[in-house]
């Protein structure tokens, strides 16, 4: 399909905007990415995702999808053959969207809200929260990955890309408040697992790095300051 | 096809969702009733992450959240297929239910325990998200778009299961007549359907179990 006939509309900060980048280049699927700026919504977003008026959203073939994990899975089923984004097997499919929920409804909401906790006490509190999501998720590394590299086994898949999208901002995160949440005594699987995602062929290339997104943070924060209450 | 129990609870509309679609499609399954204010160590053991009800156990493997269950449902067991068959349709109807769990669900519920005028606003933001329900159903008997219920109408199955008790219970209208024709149309059609009917509680059990958890809410405040 012609390259036109792809769009993403996202941003390269946006872990959501990372995922079906990955999908895509799983599948090497060409696409035109369309650059949102931060503190404008172009009329293309704003027509494409009139509901959430947020990114990613991929239009293919003049038609707009939205939601990043809803988007991953329209990508698996549209293009195959191709290697395979969820798992065969019914079952393991549960686990990788029930993980990839977990994620996006728990964990990355008390990552994201360590940026702006009111004061240190509620910031600790918020980074143990993230720690002990990190220690679920190494049981469901575990699980998932029968003793292979990744998530989805042998290949990067569902969980992989739904996980290894927050990886940047997690680093980040550790960076600017000098700790570690991923580490070699209670994440073991995990660290190991997020090296070997970040380098992957079908991520690296999307993958932001640390320091600009250190950076970013302080640009963004600066931007939110001075929107209205 | 393998042995199925479902851990659920009469008072919760995500455990009802699923027994729709098991007797959609005719699943035989053992139900065993949580108490939400209680819960069991086998739901403690079967859902250690959230503890909440639904949990389907297949074959002794746990599945937890409704709408992934629902889709496992779909893909395990054949006939009266639930979501649609094209790419962009399936898309659509994730997005969509996806959409009433976070902005309709939890916006009646939050309208129904604010008071004053972080009420009002809770109730004008929540008629902004049905807005865009009534819209998507206009000119269609269900929203699966064809002439039989799939995955979206029990995802929504909750309006005519409980909404008019969470208003009741909130003091509040949000659903209307005049505003949302099609929406209430459609919500007449799916609980006059034999086997959804079947699975809505007592009235009276449901209600009271609204007070109850509102009640909780408003003391937290």
């Amino acid at each position: 399909m012609a390259k036109s006939d792809v769009k993403l509309i996202g941003a390269w900060a946006s872990p959501f905007v990372m995922r079906p980048r990955i999908a895509l280049n799983i599948k090497s699927v060409e696409y035109e990415f369309l650059e949102e700026i931060l503190g404008s919504k172009s009329q293309l977003l704003l027509e494409s995702n009139p509901v959430h008026k947020k990114i990613p959203v991929l239009i293919h073939g003049g038609k707009p999808i939205c939601e990043s994990l809803v988007i991953v899975e329209y990508i698996d089923e549209v293009w195959s053959p191709g290697p395979a984004i969820l798992p065969s097997d019914p079952h393991d499919r549960a686990l990788a969207r029930f993980w990839a929920a977990y994620l996006d409804e728990k964990w990355f909401p008390a990552m994201r809200n360590i940026v702006t906790a009111k004061d240190e006490e509620a910031r600790k509190a918020l980074m143990d929260q993230v720690g002990e999501g990190l220690v679920l998720l190494e049981g469901a590394f575990s699980k998932c990955s029968k003793g292979k590299g990744f998530f989805g086994g042998d290949q990067i898949g569902y969980l992989d890309i739904a996980f290894g999208s927050f990886l940047g901002w997690l680093r980040a995160l550790e960076k600017m408040n000098g700790v570690k949440l991923m580490d070699e005594t209670k994440t073991p699987g995990l660290l190991k697992w997020a090296d070997s995602f970040s380098s992957h062929p079908a991520v690296k290339d999307v993958f932001p790095e640390t320091e600009k997104l250190v950076e970013f943070a302080k640009v963004l924060a600066k931007f939110k300051a001075t929107l209205p209450k | 096809m393998g042995e199925v129990k479902l851990i659920g609870s009469y008072t919760s509309l995500f455990c009802t969702r699923v027994e729709w679609a098991l007797k959609l499609k005719g699943v035989q399954y053992e139900y065993v009733e949580d108490d939400v204010f209680n819960k069991s160590p086998l739901l403690l053991q079967h859902n250690p992450v959230h503890k909440k009800v639904p949990v389907l156990v297949h074959d002794g493997r746990p599945i937890a959240e409704s709408l992934v269950i629902l889709q496992y449902i779909d893909e395990t067991w054949s006939g009266n297929t639930l979501l649609p068959q094209d790419s962009y349709d399936r898309a659509m109807a994730h997005f969509w239910a996806k959409f009433a769990d976070e902005k309709c669900v939890m916006g009646s519920f939050m309208a129904a325990w604010k008071d004053g005028e972080e009420k009002e606003k809770a109730i004008e933001s929540a008629q902004e998200s049905f807005a865009f329900l009534e819209k998507l159903i206009e000119g269609k008997k269900y929203f699966s778009g064809e002439d039989e219920i799939g995955y979206l109408d029990l995802a929504l199955g909750w309006i005519p299961l409980c909404l008019d008790i969470v208003e009741e219970v909130g003091g509040m209208k949000l659903v209307d007549a005049e505003k949302f024709p099609s929406l209430l149309e459609w919500a007449r059609n799916f609980a006059e359907i034999p086997l959804i009917k079947e699975r809505f509680p007592p009235r009276d059990a449901l209600a009271n179990y609204f007070h109850k958890i509102v009640g909780l809410k408003r003391s937290k405040k």
